[in-house]
């Protein structure tokens, strides 16, 4: 590898296109003849639909077609749920694409309008004469799952989607009997709303006389919806290309296959003329899928010195009013399987009841899972240290799982590829100055200042995963990705894969690692992705694994023309392949590095062919297909130092150190960029962010005037180091970095105001911290005392 | 996330904008339009034709020639932030300009607009009520000019007429021994006042000779906090009185209407305010020193 290019902070190729305006989104798109889409949605989260007059809208000024439920029926299948949760019980509700005659949540779709401008589909909207027949509705989990709450689904008893559970180790029972010591908590992790930049967006565009359409589509993972909507929506899947252009962010909520894209595509297909919808902000917060919404009942039993002997764990899962496509997966395989984090835990067990609820569908959300469980464990073992007596860094000392360099398994079933978390941790107290902190704080209280200091030592699962497992998990497909590297006679690359990044700046490290395996200039290396007629199969961005999964087959490809180049080298250097080295670019014979090839003058001569081995094919050019043995273990040690205003119950956010270990980094201001983005969602979540529901299912904090996202100014200089312990398994060694900083930070700050409230006497407060809710503990404490 | 239709007509004087809103009832006048329009796209007003007087010219501009600051309706909340006559002559109003939401929105809105619309979680209301600004109104009789204290009637709600234009803004100058502050508990989404607290004093000698402190966000008008002022005036500008002064805010906000939302409970917003009232006039009395 050329040190020059793998592991150079270089600058995001991505980015001049971005902040120039230049950048083409799927709204960006015009094409002739082209109509526009607007859908009508429920403003009931419960109802049944009487009847439905769409005559006035019909007759509206450039409306073109009103469709309905009646006239999508048998043309639109439901939207697909895609992760068949194995021995789980799972019922997956019909989600039709326009509600059939039920309404199960404020946002479900109930008409569509196409017309020749957008303004006239949305006027058109409030032609449409709905008779509703309101139900009464569940909007929280745990209440869904309670003897007569309202019922969802005729068909589904309970509301329940799914019960499935996490057994490894000892005997739980007997781990708690005997514990000398036993710490509780209830745990609302709140119900979170995505803000991609970019709204959803489809533009549907079928060619009748050749039964071919093409779908413009913001998704994180094109392929996927090419397969899912030649299901859906009848179109083969070879005469179905869909095209992610720039995507302009999404955090997970453009994993789903979504009801309006279908309709859309429906919409194309019946008129014969390109449909475009784009959703409004307001549909966004309804109707794009949310994240978390978990109430968590957990308890750790401990020796009286604080070593952990057992974790046992209730989770209640709001899973919306139908299964987002991928959503079964989220609260238990990347949620229970984590609950032994940076841990050696001999006993766990976690019961999670999927539940269906009258709210928008929920579905990964950075992090997916892993930051409620990493948040469960972290609050778990600072609730341990309060009770040991002992400093929070301490109890995590004694229970961390010792350094290990290749593999190391946990109750749950994983194999852990390697970790030093004790090196991550001392790594942070050092920098952060831990015991100048602590005594910082204890002098603080003594003049009636309250610091608080929040740990959060983190493990996640990435790199989503061996296809083998997708296949055990129910994952209704593969996990494996795939790349095409070409070389033009020229020498320049030409590189074609199948992950979809959309702001995660892999053109620039996939270029980097072409770079580093080949000796060429990331500049000379074209990175395509996003559209399925021009890229290899695969299975898209999510889970931290486009740069684990996809760089490897990338690294493994270019591996394969580094070998053809050798035999090439060889042959024209008149020399036997055993005898060629390579190095940076370059091949020569042992000994004489004087006369070498480079690995252009190698592509020119495949390119034209004019004197090759003997048997070897023209070309430079290899496809690789790269299916990892195991998941990617990244992790790190988060510290967060926030002061409270007791009198007011305000928090401030004054420091955030942070160490993670994603094994050699490509590039480290790209690592150091995803690590600030990750953290401070994660900190959204402790301090601002909160989808809520009032009892009638009604979306409360509906705008960008209401939900609260973390803004710069609020928030102090991130402090970033790094540790690097290379994965055992991987050919580069690297572990995803996307969603660390999320998965580690809610916990760390909370932990950190809970701290800081320590000698107030306050025990819980539920998230976001906003600074009514911490007045209340406050007061509720003083009461008490 | 789309305006229903309307009219569109561009007004040149105040005399045309005025006229207009005679032949269109159910109009709306356009300044910066950042209160007019999300209420436009979120459907939650339809008017029949929108008049923009925003090019206007004579609405725009501080003159700080006269008795007092005189502020065009027009001028943006960024002018009035950069005035340094208003940050010398009037603070409150300057600090209250430059945290309305963020530059973009300070950049079009428009102080006129702003108190037009009289959003009660608005900064700017509390702030000219305290420094006793006077609303030039110009209407069908001509001009009158109507105090600050009896033109915000309450939620959504001022002294305007149908027909009458909002013209200037007259904003009292601090004078020798007198200086105003503004303290904000901004909500973290939309940037307007949960709780904000203005305060103008007067000190001699270092004993409080007025005080007037006003708060915004937790009524649907400005609310005038005469405990907290009575408790001031004659007594020494010491910490421990601010602070003692101070909570007496509540009594002032012994109504029945305080607003309260899911961010933030009338409860609360009450029971806490006194922190900012304490922030304001600690400000205040710094800057006369």
């Amino acid at each position: 590898m050329s040190a020059s290019t793998f592991g150079s902070g270089i600058r995001r190729r991505e980015d001049p296109r971005l902040i120039t305006g230049s950048a083409s989104y799927t709204d960006d798109i015009v094409l002739p003849g082209m109509l526009h889409a607007a859908m009508l949605r429920s403003p009931y989260a419960h109802a049944r639909i009487a009847s439905i007059d769409t005559s006035a809208a019909e007759a509206a000024s450039g409306v073109v077609a009103v469709y309905t439920g009646a006239d999508t029926e048998g043309e639109i299948a439901p939207a697909p749920c895609a992760w068949l949760l194995p021995n789980s019980g799972l019922t997956i509700a019909d989600y039709h694409c326009v509600a059939k005659d039920t309404v199960r949540y404020v946002g479900d779709i109930v008409a569509v309008v196409v017309a020749e401008s957008r303004y006239q589909a949305y006027d058109a909207l409030d032609l449409i004469d709905v008779d509703y027949d309101p139900l009464d509705p569940v909007v929280e989990p745990k209440k869904s799952a309670a003897d007569g709450a309202p019922q969802l689904h005729a068909e589904i008893e309970g509301n329940q989607a799914f019960h499935w559970t996490v057994t490894g180790g000892g005997d739980i029972d007997e781990a708690f009997e005997s514990a000398d010591v036993v710490v509780k908590e209830k745990i609302v992790q709140q119900r979170l709303i995505p803000n991609a930049m970019e709204t959803r967006a489809a533009l549907a565009s079928y060619t009748p006389a050749t039964g071919e359409l093409t779908l413009w589509n913001t998704t994180q993972n094109p392929h996927i919806v090419r397969f899912l909507c030649s299901l859906v929506i009848g179109v083969p899947e070879d005469r179905l290309r869909v095209i992610a252009p720039e995507v302009g962010g999404g955090f997970g909520s453009k994993i789903a296959v979504y009801p309006a894209d279908f309709i859309t595509v429906f919409c194309s297909k019946k008129l014969g003329v390109p449909v475009k919808w784009v959703e409004t902000r307001s549909e966004n917060y309804q109707a794009t899928t949310h994240g978390r919404d978990h109430v968590q009942e957990i308890e750790l039993a401990a020796t009286a010195e604080g070593k952990i002997v057992g974790l046992r764990a209730t989770v209640w899962a709001g899973m919306g009013a139908y299964l987002s496509t991928a959503a079964p997966g989220i609260p238990t395989i990347l949620h229970g399987l984590m609950l032994s984090g940076v841990y050696d835990i001999p006993a766990i067990h976690e019961d999670v009841y999927g539940l269906y609820t009258n709210t928008t569908p929920v579905e990964a959300y950075r992090g997916a899972g892993r930051p409620e469980a990493t948040f469960m464990v972290e609050r778990l073992v600072d609730l341990l240290a309060a009770k040991t007596g002992k400093d929070p860094a301490d109890v995590r000392r004694l229970n961390f799982i010792p350094k290990f360099d290749d593999g190391h398994d946990v109750v749950t079933g994983l194999t852990y590829d390697s970790g030093d978390y004790d090196g991550a941790l001392d790594k942070l107290l050092d920098k952060a100055g831990y015991s100048e902190l602590r005594a910082e704080q204890a002098a603080g209280r003594e003049s009636g200042r309250y610091i608080g200091l929040g740990l959060s030592t983190y493990v996640e699962i990435c790199g989503l995963g061996p296809s083998q497992v997708a296949g055990a998990i129910g994952f209704q497909g593969g996990l494996w990705e795939s790349a095409i590297l070409r070389f033009h006679p020229s020498g320049k690359v030409h590189v074609m894969i199948g992950a979809s990044p959309h702001g995660q700046g892999e053109e620039t490290t996939f270029a980097q690692i072409v770079a580093g395996e080949l000796g060429v200039s990331p500049e000379d290396v074209k990175v395509v992705h996003g559209d399925t007629d021009n890229t290899p199969m695969g299975w898209g961005t999510y889970g931290s694994r486009t740069t684990a999964v996809g760089g490897a087959a990338l690294a493994v490809a270019a591996r394969k023309i580094r070998d053809k180049a050798k035999i090439i080298a060889a042959h024209l250097l008149e020399a036997a392949v055993e005898d060629m080295e390579y190095e940076d670019g370059k091949f020569f014979v042992k000994g004489s590095p004087d006369s070498s090839k480079t690995i252009q003058d190698i592509a020119l001569m495949a390119n034209v062919a004019w004197d090759m081995p003997e048997g070897v094919e023209a070309g430079l050019e290899a496809t690789s297909f790269y299916d990892p043995p195991n998941f990617v273990f990244p992790y790190g040690a988060h510290l967060a130092v926030v002061e409270v205003e007791p009198e007011t119950g305000h928090v401030s956010l004054r420091r955030y150190v942070a160490v993670d270990d994603c094994g050699p980094q490509i590039n480290p201001m790209i690592v150091e960029g995803q690590v600030h983005g990750g953290i401070v969602q994660g900190i959204g979540q402790a301090l601002w962010e909160e989808g809520v529901y009032d009892e009638d299912g009604q979306l409360l904090t509906g705008t960008m005037l209401d939900y609260a996202l973390p803004r710069a100014d609020l928030l102090p200089d991130i402090e970033v180091h790094s540790t690097v312990t290379p994965s055992p398994h991987h050919p580069l060694g690297v572990k995803g970095i996307g969603e660390a900083g999320t998965i580690a930070s809610t916990a760390a700050v909370y932990n950190a105001v809970i701290d800081a409230l320590e000698p107030l006497g306050v025990e819980g407060v539920n998230m976001p911290l906003t600074p009514e809710r911490v007045w209340r503990a406050i007061q509720e404490a003083n009461g008490r005392n | 996330m789309f305006a229903p239709e309307f009219d569109y007509y561009r007004a040149g004087s105040v005399a045309e904008a005025r006229e207009l809103l005679g032949q269109h009832p159910d109009s709306k006048l356009l300044a910066g339009g950042h209160s007019l329009i999300p209420i436009l796209k979120l459907r939650l007003a339809a008017p029949s034709a929108l008049i923009d007087i925003g090019r206007i010219d004579s609405l725009r501009g501080i003159d700080s020639g006269g008795m007092g600051i005189s502020i065009g309706a027009l001028t943006t909340h960024a002018e009035i932030a950069a005035s340094d006559e208003v940050r010398s002559m009037a603070t409150a109003l300057s600090e209250a300009a430059g945290q309305i939401g963020d530059p973009a929105v300070r950049n079009r809105g428009t102080i006129g607009g702003n108190v037009a619309h009289a959003d009660p979680a608005s900064d700017l209301p509390a702030v000219l009520t305290c420094l006793g600004a006077e609303f030039v109104i110009e209407g069908s009789g001509g001009k009158r000019e109507v105090p600050a204290s009896e033109f915000f009637e309450g939620l959504m709600t001022t002294a305007l007429g149908e027909d009458e234009v909002l013209a200037t803004i007259e904003v009292p100058k601090s004078q020798n021994g007198e200086a105003s502050a503004y303290s904000k508990f901004a909500h973290p989404a939309s940037r307007y006042s949960v709780i904000g607290a203005a305060a103008k004093v007067g000190l001699s000698e270092g004993v409080f000779t007025s005080a007037r402190v006003v708060l915004g966000g937790l009524a649907p008008a400005p609310v005038r906090a005469e405990a907290v002022e009575n408790a001031l005036v004659g007594q020494a500008a010491t910490t421990e009185l601010i602070a003692e002064a101070s909570r007496k805010t509540g009594e002032s906000l012994a109504v029945d209407d305080l607003l309260g939302d899911v961010y933030a409970s009338a409860e609360y917003r009450k029971a806490s305010a006194h922190a900012w009232v304490r922030g304001a006039l600690t400000a205040a009395v710094a800057r006369v020193r």
